[in-house]
């Protein structure tokens, strides 16, 4: 079956994995196409005309190309309702008013921490960069204040937005995966009990299964 | 009165959401939040908005927090009010999406954090600017700016054909900058101008800006 859906970006990029989950959730086939960050394939002319800052990922689908992955996370959900799960991005304006304030809460609040001391934690050492101590206790700060709301919203609700998995769950998945998986930093999670109990449920599902795999390949 | 909005005169989010209240020629109670008091770490306050941030919106029963997804609620559930602030084409809104997350991702930042350096600091503090950090946010803003130059030459407005949210969100910002010398880097690109002097002069936001003088 020819799939019109192409991901370019190597799995391991958060933003990469972050469109991969989605497309796994809702069951629908693409095709990815590495893309070497080493070699500055990201900054060739061609890449530029699909992303024109020069960032993983960029996704086409049939005639149209997209970048930034919480907008293609969006038009997935939307294009595509009823097959995979279910309500990942609402079916009225009320649900979707939910997930869009929780969705920008982890774009705002907590993806800025996170994605600083996954990169201080994680990818600097690999890269063999100093890592910025100042930086990590900074935004260990304001992560653990962000988790502290969720911990409260988390005891009165299973999901972010309510009751069901939706993309603003789906949007933590890759940050939360390396601070929990490859640094000595999961407690920050796992010692808050609804938070703990959220992450477990979330990082089990199948689709996310599948991308982790995909990442250690 | 249905719709509320709680907010803070020096609150650049809490004049996102006012703007497109605005746009929507809604009727609406503003409820000015006493951030010196504190008023937004308050239990009641958090009950809205468990962050304690302004602003917060109040339809009815419903309350929404952050301002982009407050002005997302107030498009898509007053449609056929007002400007359309959303594309109807499903591929069309794909698009505008993908531009209504740069603003987000990209320029938010930047343009944000020489707007407390030259406008706060600065102008109303009479403190000396830190050129170092002006330096290094001019440069990523020039950069976010360039691939506007770009886009503006093939799109009207940045989500697409028409004014939509993509614009709607530079708006704070962006009225903050104009009065700095970060105005120059808007002025060297033609297409940029033009799109800034067109945004900031329509009559709901000349409405919101005129709340700011206050």
């Amino acid at each position: 079956m020819a799939t019109s859906v192409t991901v370019y970006g190597p799995p391991l990029s958060t933003a990469v994995s972050r469109v991969l989950v989605c497309l796994l959730e809702k069951d629908v086939p693409f095709q990815l196409v590495p893309v070497s960050m080493a070699k500055m394939e990201h900054k060739k002319p061609d890449f530029i005309k699909m992303q024109p800052f020069g960032q993983v990922p960029a996704f086409q689908d049939d005639d149209i190309t997209l970048f930034e992955s919480r907008a293609i996370c969006r038009y997935i959900a939307e294009k595509y309702p009823t097959q995979g799960t279910a309500g990942l991005y609402g079916t009225n304006p009320l649900v979707k008013a939910s997930i869009d304030q929780w969705l920008e809460a982890e774009s705002q609040s907590f993806n800025p921490p996170s994605s600083v001391l996954t990169f201080q934690l994680v990818f600097a050492p690999r890269m063999k960069l100093k890592q910025d101590e100042a930086l990590i206790k900074l935004n260990e700060g304001k992560l653990v204040k962000v988790l502290d709301v969720y911990e409260n919203r988390l005891g009165s609700s299973r999901y972010l937005a309510g009751d069901e998995f939706s993309l603003a769950d789906l949007s933590h998945l890759p940050n939360t995966q390396f601070l929990v998986d490859k640094t000595d930093r999961a407690e920050l999670f796992t010692s808050r009990k609804n938070v703990s109990r959220w992450w477990s449920e979330i990082s089990t599902r199948p689709a996310w299964k599948k991308v982790v795999e995909m990442q250690n390949a | 009165m249905a719709l509320k909005l709680y907010g803070f005169v020096g609150s650049n989010a809490t004049f996102r959401a006012l703007a497109s209240l605005f746009e929507k020629d809604l009727d609406f109670e503003f409820v000015k939040v006493h951030m010196a008091g504190r008023e937004h770490k308050t239990p009641q306050f958090l009950s809205r908005n468990p962050f304690g941030q302004v602003p917060v919106l109040e339809d009815g029963d419903i309350t929404v927090f952050e301002s982009r997804a407050i002005t997302q609620y107030i498009a898509r559930t007053y449609a056929d009010k007002g400007t359309d602030l959303m594309m109807k084409d499903p591929k069309k809104m794909a698009i505008q999406s993908v531009w209504m997350e740069v603003e987000s991702q990209k320029f938010d930042l930047p343009s944000h954090k020489l707007t407390i350096e030259l406008y706060v600091n600065v102008l109303r503090r009479g403190q000396e600017a830190d050129e170092a950090l002006v330096a290094e946010f001019e440069t990523k803003l020039a950069d976010v700016l360039d691939v506007y130059e770009l886009r503006l030459k093939e799109s009207k407005y940045l989500g697409g054909d028409s004014f939509t949210l993509v614009d709607l969100h530079h708006l704070p910002n962006l009225h903050y900058l104009m009065a700095t010398k970060v105005k120059r880097l808007f002025d060297a690109r033609p297409h940029v101008s033009a799109w800034a002097a067109d945004i900031v002069s329509r009559p709901a936001w000349v409405k919101v800006a005129s709340m700011l003088q206050k």
